[in-house]
């Protein structure tokens, strides 16, 4: 019930505009129709000014109906504004005697005019200034942010009356139980595994929860934008370093049981080696979530490529059968970016007997 | 300059693949062999995986 209240509020919160623009002219034929696809599809996997549910159109025009979002910038003190102003991209906004415009996702400050002027290279010569908008990806994150509040606030205060979990605590209390008896303890240690599972927990959660939110028709890819995963594997990057103690730094430095020489040689590798694991956090979980987002895009397109019924046919199942695999990919990629993270943090605070060496 | 870099890419993802291929071969195998340790084969054979896959994407990105 609590859930439904929550949504219903959201939505009174933006309300819905609806925005009218003028329909492309059919006549180009099956070019347009791919052109118009993969426009499609190329910004379904970027981040958004406004939050686009569906389209449909009249005899004359396309409407679109959204959400306008709100769009912060810093320009000589802080501007907000909401994103209907922009309408699309299709005008430039007025605020506070200040000019923007919306050219490919991207705020510009322009004349009343609104012209974009590039040098010789095609480079855009306007001034860029700092967006701080809360933009589709950041409304996402909100919800899920609420949304795991909600769920495991509610779970935490059911133990207290018995030690039986009740609701969907019957349902996510054996996975939280899998990432402590089987992710933390074994590759933390069982001396030091306490302190990290906060993290671990809800770095899995969260990675899970937005990733389902992708495979929903709200049209939502957070993990596929850079910026959310560099942010997760960044703080994995900050536990470890600081967590880390002096046999971690030890084994960096002045690798133990090797010559002399080959220390020098090793360590700048092993500091290189500490930047490259948050890395390939983060390129795993983008590059695997905006890959299957693309293919199962691509496969989707079929039926516009076909227009008959075996496309059609051929293009449900597939689509179908990926989104399985999908639903498999996110909680399979949520649970390695959370492993990993155990493993280095075990790492970190590894205890050895250097006498045995 | 742009098909020797795809034709390495290319490589590169073969590459990976048949790594993959061959973990979850040899992972297949020895649960096989080997039932009651199903549970801690699966989680190395993951890592590793995972491991593997992350040259993959390093490669398509390179490109």
């Amino acid at each position: 019930m609590k859930v439904k209240t929550l949504f219903l509020t959201l939505s009174l919160f933006f309300a819905i505009n609806s925005f009218a623009e003028e329909t492309h002219s059919n006549t180009e034929g099956e070019r347009n129709v791919r052109s118009e696809y993969s426009d499609f599809k190329n910004h379904h996997l970027l981040d958004n000014h406004s939050f686009k549910l569906f389209k449909y159109e009249t005899e004359e025009k396309t409407k679109y109906v959204s959400f306008p979002l709100p769009i912060i910038l810093w320009d000589n003190g802080i501007q907000m504004f909401l994103s209907s102003k922009f309408y699309f991209g299709k005008k430039e906004a007025e605020h506070n005697g200040n000019f923007y415009k919306l050219y490919h996702n991207k705020i510009y400050k322009t004349n009343e005019l609104g012209v974009i002027n590039y040098d010789e290279n095609h480079k855009i010569l306007n001034e860029k200034p700092l967006d701080f908008s809360i933009t589709k990806n950041v409304v996402l994150i909100l919800i899920c942010l609420i949304l795991m509040i909600v769920i495991f606030g509610k779970m935490a205060k059911s133990y207290k009356n018995n030690s039986l979990p009740s609701g969907l605590g019957r349902f996510l209390e054996p996975i939280v139980l899998y990432i402590r008896d089987d992710i933390a303890r074994p590759n933390i240690g069982e001396k030091h595994y306490k302190k990290y599972m906060s993290f671990l927990l809800t770095v899995f959660f969260f990675i899970w929860f937005v990733n389902l939110f992708g495979l929903t028709p709200l049209g939502s890819n957070v993990t596929n934008n850079i910026a959310v995963t560099a942010s997760l594997a960044v703080l994995t990057y900050i536990i470890t370093t600081f967590t880390a103690n002096k046999n971690y730094w030890g084994h960096i430095f002045w690798m133990p049981g090797v010559p002399g020489p080959m220390k020098i040689i090793l360590a700048p590798i092993e500091l290189l080696g500490t930047i490259i694991k948050p890395f390939s956090l983060m390129i795993r979980l983008y590059a695997n979530m905006t890959a299957g987002h693309v293919v199962l895009m691509s496969i989707l397109g079929l039926i516009f490529i076909f227009k008959n019924w075996i496309g059609g046919t051929l293009s449900f199942g597939l689509a179908f059968s990926l989104s399985l695999l999908e639903l498999l990919v996110c909680v399979l990629q949520a649970y390695i970016f959370t492993m990993l993270s155990a493993l280095y943090f075990g790492a970190a605070v590894e205890e050895h007997d250097h006498e045995n060496h | 300059m742009e098909i020797p870099k795809i034709i390495g890419g290319g490589l590169v993802v073969i590459g990976a693949g048949i790594g993959i291929g061959r973990i979850g071969g040899s992972a297949l195998e020895a649960m096989a062999r080997q039932p009651e340790l199903t549970g801690k084969i699966q989680t190395v054979m993951l890592i590793a995986a995972a491991l593997i896959e992350g040259i993959g994407f390093a490669a398509l990105f390179a490109l």
